[in-house]
């Protein structure tokens, strides 16, 4: 496999990239994104809209249940951009939502699921944390019990992704027979989200309380636990190119400040404390993109991924929230401002860093993976 | 030449070389010699400078067979100035009468070179160098003192740059020579480093004499040659795509294993020092295939920062996983002069070694805080610090 590693992209792939690139810049409104930063439930929905003309939110998910059947690189293709512009749109949790019906469904279900998530009229989220230090998480307490037609769900799920948007949840609980995740919709009785403050505002969070809610016996999903794996697998390499557009904002802003402030006669930039924060935040992206990539392009091969995935998460995280951190301090003063858009940046590093298992839970993982026992 | 046709004369050549000087049965010197005059030697280069002129990516491919066949390599090391920096610099800026005297037994390693840039006053501001040499006749008189000279005390010849104008800015009054090592007047002592080891020397040069034909390009071209052979430094200090989980990030492993104290959170900091290794490595493989493809980029450039930085938190990483085992150091200290043959190797240091040695790495070949500059100014495009040595005769810049 080692030998096999290529960086190469594909003359499509790199369109796709500047077609998003092209398409965030033309409408993310940070006027705007500031005004959602106040609220529970942000929700950019011109990105939304146009990523679901574009047929950009089920891009993995394949052509016979109504996506376009790309790869894990085409969807980091797009993360990437999403991130560099701190965009809110619930495209995560659709990936994460998509993923584990993808891995766990029948094709009965997918069809019925997994086209009106490709398209973007659902906003589809999963539902497994329900303690802040969960790690590879499965059933939690949430339990489905066997009723006369169906099931019925009971549990409480937390820290759920986009929870305030979502008109569907695909939620873990524990069955008989294991691990089974069920597909509730969000108006089904028995169903309530309560909005929480996200740090990262442009991600909203919640809670959500599953109270003897009916589930159809079609909508439950059984023997999910590898679903669930694999849709957060897939879910870090969403964040990890996430980050790295993130980071590379951070570099980008830091640099053009730094050489247009003057302070003391001079660009800051040409100040060695100033330029050495900078060279380190290129180390910094260009690492991060190193592994981002690596790890999409071999999310497909167990055995590679086993590393990626985890290396990924560590390095990446910890590039952007440095890189988020020192951009604030290079812009000194303005970038503390709630006027100046960095602090939405910081936020996100901060909070990417916290989402899907610590890092420091993926740090256990590549020393399993690699064989540091 | 079409790519497949380059390929398929690297492959004949390498063929009929293995054919005629089986390894097993031909001495190292004289395989060296085969494989030279084979144009296999840099097989980039052209014809009768040890090549093929054919594309520089064939070198792997040479790499490669010579060393599934156990053809011996080691001259890469043992003439590691001459080979990884010195043929390229002959290469670029030799006449032709330079380039076939000196590259053959370079390459045999009959002469071992070493290269003289640092002066006691001119590290990371080596342009500012104080080394004098003053025309007399056919040849150049030398006088001063040049530092941290690998292979000093082996070399048959050296590259020197010295300042040859005073009165120019300090980047025009330099000249590039190539000076015999054995020559009267030319002083070579081992500098003992914190291990106790001398990889290097410092040189003394007493009224040295260099005949004017050993001149590189022209008199005041001195730092457009350097300039080559820098590049060529960097690229081999920090350019390696070594395999995944080797060198240093390996011995932290194995020292986890053997000393490790078990706890979670070291666990999990080798874990992440593992990651950040690995994402180097990966990082080197891209910049190597962007540049193979054409579209170089920033990637290429973070590499030797990167390693050293890195190398210096992971060595220092392992000895604290050590636990008191990490304040002893089985090798102890003794002055000794460092070997350049297959020992090299061969040789296993401890964790404490390599945590003393790793200290050079953010000093060598360009110090990270240089390095920094360079990233933040040529590749971010940060505007200089502003100079008070600019356009100024070297004579009157302050010094010391």
């Amino acid at each position: 496999m080692v030998d096999a590693i290529t960086f190469a992209r594909t003359d499509e792939q790199t369109m796709l990239g500047s077609t998003v690139r092209d398409f965030l810049e033309a409408t993310v409104d940070f006027d705007a994104v500031r005004e959602m930063s106040t609220t529970q439930d942000a929700m950019d929905m011109n990105v939304w809209t146009g990523l679901g003309e574009m047929g950009l939110i089920g891009l993995h998910i394949p052509e016979e249940y109504g996506g376009a059947g790309f790869g894990a690189t085409e969807v980091g293709v797009v993360f990437q951009e999403l991130g560099r512009k701190v965009a809110a749109a619930p495209l995560l949790s659709s990936v994460l939502a998509s993923t584990a019906i993808l891995g766990a469904g029948t094709d009965d279900q997918k069809s019925r699921f997994l086209p009106q998530i490709a398209t973007g009229e659902t906003v589809a989220t999963l539902a497994v944390y329900e303690g802040a230090h969960d790690v590879d998480p499965g059933a939690g307490d949430a339990t489905l019990a066997m009723s006369d037609d169906g099931w019925v769900l009971n549990g409480v799920k937390r820290y759920v992704t986009d929870a305030p948007n979502a008109s569907v949840f695909v939620v873990s609980a524990s069955t008989p027979d294991g691990v089974a995740l069920a597909v509730v919709s969000s108006d089904t009785s028995g169903v309530s989200v309560a909005a929480t403050n996200s740090l990262d505002a442009t991600r909203p969070l919640g809670d959500v309380t599953f109270s003897e809610v009916h589930v159809n016996a079609d909508d439950v999903m059984s023997e999910a636990s590898n679903a669930i794996a694999d849709s957060l697998n897939m879910g870090v390499v969403c964040l990890a190119a996430e980050q790295v557009g993130g980071t590379q904002w951070c570099l980008e802003t830091s640099v053009e400040y730094a050489k247009n402030r003057y302070q003391f006669g001079r660009a800051i930039g040409s100040f060695q404390a100033i330029k050495h924060l900078c060279a380190d935040m290129l180390v910094g992206v260009e690492h991060a993109r190193s592994v981002a990539w690596h790890a999409a392009a071999t999310i497909d091969d167990p055995e590679e991924s086993a590393i990626a995935v985890p290396l990924a998460r560590s390095v990446c995280s910890d590039a952007y929230v440095k890189a988020a951190g020192d951009t604030i301090q290079i812009l000194g003063g303005i970038g503390f401002t709630w006027e100046h858009e960095a602090h939405l940046y910081f936020k996100r590093a901060k909070s990417t860093s916290l989402l899907l298992g610590s890092v420091d839970s993926y740090r256990d993982r590549l020393a399993d993976a690699v064989g540091i026992s | 030449m079409t790519g497949s046709d380059q390929a398929a004369l690297v492959a004949d050549a390498i063929d009929k070389l293995l054919g005629d000087n089986p390894p097993a049965t031909t001495e190292p010197k004289a395989f060296w010699g085969a494989q030279f005059d084979a144009g296999l030697a840099w097989v980039d280069y052209e014809p009768g400078d040890g090549g093929l002129g054919v594309s520089r990516r064939h070198r792997e491919l040479v790499s490669r067979r010579l060393n599934d066949a156990d053809a011996p390599m080691w001259n890469r090391m043992a003439n590691i100035i001459g080979i990884g920096m010195g043929a390229g610099v002959l290469v670029a800026h030799g006449t032709d009468e330079q380039r076939q005297r000196w590259l053959r037994p370079m390459f045999t390693v009959d002469e071992v070179w070493c290269q003289m840039f640092s002066e006691p006053d001119a590290g990371s501001d080596v342009a500012g160098l104080a080394t004098r040499a003053v025309k007399d006749g056919d040849e150049w008189v030398i006088n001063g003192q040049k530092v941290w000279t690998t292979l000093a005390h082996l070399a048959k010849w050296g590259m020197v740059v010295v300042r040859t104008d005073p009165d120019q800015p300090k980047h025009k009054g330099l000249t590039y020579f190539i000076v015999d090592m054995e020559s009267d007047g030319v002083d070579v002592r081992p500098i003992y480093q914190i291990t106790g080891e001398a990889e290097f020397n410092e040189v003394f040069f007493q009224d040295a004499r260099i005949p004017d034909s050993h001149r590189l390009e022209e008199v005041g071209d001195g730092w457009r040659v350097a300039m080559t052979t820098l590049m060529n430094e960097r690229v081999a200090i920090g350019g390696n795509t070594v395999p995944r989980g080797s060198g240093m990030i390996g011995v932290a492993v194995e020292t986890w294993e053997q000393f490790g104290s078990g706890e979670q959170s070291d666990r999990r900091e080798l874990a992440r020092l593992w990651g950040e290794v690995e994402a180097m490595r990966l990082t080197a493989i891209r910049a190597t295939q962007n540049m193979t493809a054409g579209v170089p980029g920033p990637e290429g450039s973070t590499g030797k920062l990167a390693w050293a930085d890195l190398n210096k938190e992971v060595s220092s990483f392992t000895v604290s996983m050590m636990g008191l085992e990490g304040a002893t150091i089985p090798e102890g200290y003794t002055l000794e002069r460092t070997v350049y043959d297959t020992r090299m190797t061969e040789r296993v240091l401890s964790p404490q070694r390599h945590f003393l040695r790793a200290r050079a790495n953010s000093i060598e070949g360009g110090t990270s805080e240089i390095m920094r500059n360079i990233l933040g100014e040529r590749v971010l495009g940060l505007p200089g610090e502003p100079r008070v040595d600019k356009n100024v005769p070297w004579k009157e810049v302050p010094r010391g």
